[in-house]
């Protein structure tokens, strides 16, 4: 247990029917912490995510995300959260000044506030240059570094991204994470699944989750230790291979 | 794959069997101050042909504009005072067919089935010399379109079409559309609450649809010389409500289905095509079979294009139209409340 946990969850559970996706799992991430969730496809990843997030109830258990209730006071999470997801979420038709106007609009920032920030943020991805391109027309790399910026543009106490790096290039995958520990040194929780075991690596303390459970939970280099192999990749293959559902 | 096989058979049954621009059971209604032996004959056969009943007598001559406006009869036929005296002393008399001509089709339809019937009768007697040679006169009068221009019908058919396709296909796939792009599920985890996302879409195609409710107007009084005879402030109101129901309905499709592509097929082959078919805009709902009218009666657009048709041509007042405008409104309100519950179930 840790001192005033960012996210805090008990037995968490998730049902659909009779096809249990979330089972009765627990765990605690820091302030600044980079936590890493990690299963294999249909493990039960996006849907914890979703009860965090305030998506969607859960059937059982509690938890708390910035100090608010998941099942009570979704609103207030939602003020205290950005999110990225597996699909690409800006607007493709926009261009990129008009995007994240858009998403400040949206989360209450002012005027001046979204203008300033909008010059520091082109400013600091390099992309001063492509203020007014649409969307659609830039490179993948570069719409997920901007989407990411856009999910943190309004300092959220936590980040959620869902597979932010799928089908992007190693290289520019490199330097999202340069920005997710930005991120996490300005002391945002980011909260991030993966299918890439080097980027599991690069997270302070990962979980990984098996049919609904978490199965191990702890840094890298402590999973490594305990399952004696030399790599995340080992260790995950030791633990998905367990899972008995298909897809 | 169920669309692709299904839709020729319901082509086929829709066009073979129910919709056909024939008109069956005719309601008759007549005035008839002469009472004599010969108008009772002529009633007799009247009521006796296969396409038309005789469902009341006026009596008086008031009465025939109210049979229309509170749509109780389809055709009236007024004998004149003295009609068999007339035919007697001066050798003919006179029979008005008096028709709703909002729709031309049909009216020219019903009364040549009437005057084939008086013809029959008049042949039938003179043969036997129960009556003089003379000539029975039908004379037509045609209500609200004596100048039996289409246009009186399709105007507020079109006007149905239209604001159902803009208002219900167009929200439908925005909405969709921002599921498939994933934007939807950015716009759901942000503060904003999903109902003003929802109010947010709606909007711009609420403000479409008035432009356009605008234009047609305006087309249809200045080119097409359709004047609006009713209150235009009546008419405006029940348009609105209309693009209310469209824009629920188009909602729920966006609620019930996850892409663009299923949102215009749901679109298309849930509204269109009944919309077209079955709301009265071009095949009279009346001679459908009685399923089909079930059918048509939960189609928003046949009430608002019934009640566009007695506001616009004939020109009536609010009295005539609350049923339509309370089944609209209980429409809007049954739509709405689905729509939200089932968007709140998903979260």
């Amino acid at each position: 247990m840790m001192e005033n946990p960012v996210i805090h969850v008990e037995k968490l559970t998730k049902r659909f029917g009779s096809f249990t996706a979330v089972d009765n799992i627990s765990f605690d991430v820091g302030k600044g912490e980079i936590f890493g969730f990690l299963g294999a496809n249909g493990a039960g990843k996006t849907t914890a995510m979703r009860m965090l997030c305030g998506l969607s109830k859960p059937t059982g258990g509690t938890g708390t995300v910035a100090g608010f209730d998941i099942n009570k006071e979704s609103e207030q999470i939602k003020q205290n959260i950005g999110y990225m997801s597996q699909k690409f979420s800006l607007y493709e038709d926009l261009k990129v000044w008009e995007n994240i106007r858009l998403f400040g609009g949206i989360y209450g920032l002012s005027d001046k506030e979204i203008a300033q920030k909008t010059d520091d943020l082109l400013k600091r991805l390099g992309f001063e240059s492509e203020r007014n391109t649409l969307v659609q027309s830039l490179p993948l790399g570069w719409k997920q570094k901007l989407a990411f910026s856009v999910s943190i543009f309004h300092e959220p106490r936590i980040v959620f991204l869902d597979e932010p790096t799928g089908g992007v290039d190693p290289v520019t995958r490199r330097q999202f994470w340069e920005l997710i520990y930005q991120a996490a040194d300005k002391g945002i929780t980011v909260f991030v699944t993966t299918h890439y075991m080097d980027e599991a690596e690069y997270c302070n303390r990962v979980s990984i989750m098996v049919d609904g459970r978490i199965e191990a939970l702890d840094s890298p280099s402590e999973l490594k230790k305990r399952f004696e192999v030399g790599t995340m990749d080992e260790v995950f293959y030791l633990l998905a291979r367990k899972a008995k559902r298909g897809e | 794959m169920l669309i692709l096989l299904g839709m020729p058979i319901v082509q086929i049954v829709l066009f073979g069997f129910a919709i056909t621009t024939e008109v069956k059971n005719v309601r008759v209604a007549v005035f008839d101050p002469s009472k004599d032996e010969l108008t009772r004959r002529i009633i007799d056969r009247i009521d006796a042909n296969e396409y038309m009943n005789v469902t009341q007598y006026l009596t008086d001559n008031a009465a025939i504009n109210n049979v229309f406006r509170k749509n109780q009869a389809d055709l009236v036929v007024v004998f004149s005072d003295h009609f068999s005296d007339d035919l007697l002393h001066t050798g003919k008399t006179s029979v008005q067919l008096v028709a709703d001509a909002t729709d031309p089709n049909t009216a020219t339809m019903l009364v040549g089935y009437a005057t084939n019937v008086i013809r029959a009768v008049q042949a039938e007697n003179t043969q036997s010399g129960y009556i003089p040679a003379g000539n029975i006169i039908p004379q037509v009068k045609l209500l609200y379109n004596p100048g039996m221009k289409a246009a009186y019908n399709f105007v507020p058919g079109v006007m149905g079409l239209i604001l159902m396709l803009i208002c219900a296909m167009m929200t439908s796939i925005s909405i969709v559309r921002e599921k498939e792009m994933g934007t939807m599920e950015v716009l759901l985890v942000s503060p904003v609450r999903p109902i003003f996302v929802v109010i947010a879409k709606a909007i711009p195609y609420f403000v479409l649809s008035c432009v356009n409710l605008v234009t047609i107007l305006l087309l249809s009084r200045y080119l097409l010389e359709v004047p609006v005879a009713g209150n235009l402030f009546l008419l405006a109101s029940v348009s609105m409500l209309f693009i209310l129901v469209s824009l629920s309905l188009g909602l729920l499709i966006s609620i019930l289905t996850q892409t663009q592509m299923a949102a215009m097929l749901a679109s298309g082959m849930i509204l269109m095509m009944p919309v077209v078919l079955l709301s009265g805009m071009i095949f009279p709902t009346e001679n459908m079979p009685l399923i089909l009218q079930w059918i048509s009666d939960i189609i928003p657009a046949k009430w608002y294009i019934m009640a566009v048709k007695k506001v616009m041509i004939e020109g009536v007042g609010l009295a005539y139209v609350t049923k339509e405008i309370i089944i609209l409104a209980a429409m809007a309100l049954l739509l709405l409340t689905v729509s939200i519950k089932k968007f709140n179930v998903r979260l």
